[in-house]
């Protein structure tokens, strides 16, 4: 199956359940307070998926390394390089 | 294949706006790579260097106008190799650059040996995809390392990348530059900013078991390169990450070791325009039919 495929079947089968769950017939519903809180659920959970997401990114950029040490040392081998390689007659 | 910029596009996107039989190597002390200075070069034992015996490694270098950065990226890996005593040879793709690589290639072949540095260079410019593709046709070695030639890459990774191979028997290692040491170099905050949030919806939406989708520094056993070449579809944009996408399905093990990424120092981009929009569209793509 598809990435995609397994995004809409998961879904699906939340949703479904969400559905059963939430918006049953008056018959068979839930007591009232249950029903209240699971009425805004999928609200909240993509709230919260958006929360995590922002909060992921941002502390991922915040950490992102920034190689001053790595750009420093490739500049001493540049300079190594080239003078090795004048010795052994290269023509740059 | 229409491949030109739309597989510059695609490479771009890693963001400017990542043995067999022989014993397994104790695992060094693990050297802190990535952001630091490189690791204190190994003393390696003869026992180390048996253990890179047998295993040849062809590193492929597509070039287009890097006149003064391959000199200096064949030079460094030379020196790489040699000092571990792995078995190495580089193969140079270049597409006909208007800038003289060529002849600057026929130079160090002079200096090095052609056994050491094989010249496949094409007439035009054909793109990467078909670069990899063509070296490695040439590549006699039973793994191939795949990196870019503008001093982006260190070559100070690859005995790294070699220790990870080793370690898991993996059929990929892919350098990072999103895990530990690993990281960038000359990024602004708002290509560090949109590099994290692209990775972090493929992470999301492809799942794909490697932090790094975009980079192009990588080792691959010859088979596995090969078989993926031939599943992997999109020569073009996608490139890159694909491969790591098709690898996990079809099975092979992935090794991670973190790298730091320096900005090309010497050259020009050859890329540029809307990389977003091809970026997105390769991800959709891959997320819909995979
Ligand atoms: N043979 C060949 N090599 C290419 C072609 N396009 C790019 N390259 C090489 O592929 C490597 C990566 O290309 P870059 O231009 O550095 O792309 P990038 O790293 O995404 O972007 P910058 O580093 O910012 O320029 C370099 O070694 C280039 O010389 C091509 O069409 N043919
Ligand atoms: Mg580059």
């Amino acid at each position: 199956m598809t990435k995609l495929g397994q995004w809409l079947c998961g879904l699906a089968l939340l949703g479904s359940a969400w559905a059963a769950l939430a918006l049953a017939p008056p018959g068979l519903r839930l007591p009232a307070p249950y029903r209240q809180a699971l009425l805004p659920l999928p609200v909240y959970l993509l709230v919260a998926f958006g929360c995590y997401s922002l909060a992921t990114v941002g502390y991922r950029l915040a950490t992102f390394n920034d190689c001053e040490e790595a750009a420093a040392e490739l500049q001493e081998h540049i300079s190594a390089a080239r003078a090795d390689l004048r010795r052994r007659g290269l023509r740059f | 294949m229409a491949e030109g910029r739309a597989n510059e596009a695609a490479r771009h996107f890693r963001f400017r706006p990542a043995a067999l039989s022989a014993p397994v190597v104790p695992a060094a002390p693990r050297a802190l790579i990535g952001c630091g200075a490189s690791p204190p070069r190994p003393v390696r034992q003869r026992a180390d260097m048996a253990a890179g015996g047998a295993d040849k490694f062809s590193v492929l270098l597509p070039t287009y106008n890097e006149r003064e950065n391959l000199p200096l990226v064949v030079w460094l890996l030379a020196r790489t190799f040699r000092e571990s005593g792995i078995n190495f040879e580089i193969i140079i793709i270049d597409d006909g650059s208007p800038d003289g690589t060529q002849e600057i290639a026929e130079q160090l072949v002079k200096i090095y040996g052609s056994d050491k540095i094989l010249l496949r260079p094409r007439a035009r410019k054909l793109g990467l995809g078909t670069a990899y593709i063509h070296g490695m046709k040439h590549a006699t070695g039973n793994f191939i390392v795949i990196m870019d030639a503008d001093l982006s890459h260190h070559p100070k990774f690859i005995p790294e990348f070699i220790r990870k191979q080793k370690e898991g028997n993996f059929d990929i290692v892919s350098g990072t530059r999103y895990k530990g040491n690993g990281g960038v170099y000359g990024w602004d905050l708002k290509r560090k900013l949109i590099s994290r949030g692209a990775n972090f919806i493929t992470q999301v939406l492809l799942r794909p078991g490697a932090s790094d989708l975009t980079g192009s520094f990588r080792l691959y056993r010859k088979e596995v390169l090969q078989k993926l070449m031939e599943k992997c579809v999109s020569k073009g944009y996608v490139f890159q990450m694909e491969m790591i996408v098709r690898a996990r399905q079809l099975g092979y093990t992935i090794g991670e070791v973190p790298i730091s990424f320096v900005d090309r120092v010497y050259g020009e981009s050859k890329l540029g325009g809307n990389e977003i929009v091809s970026f997105l569209k390769g991800l959709l793509t891959l997320f819909a039919t995979t």
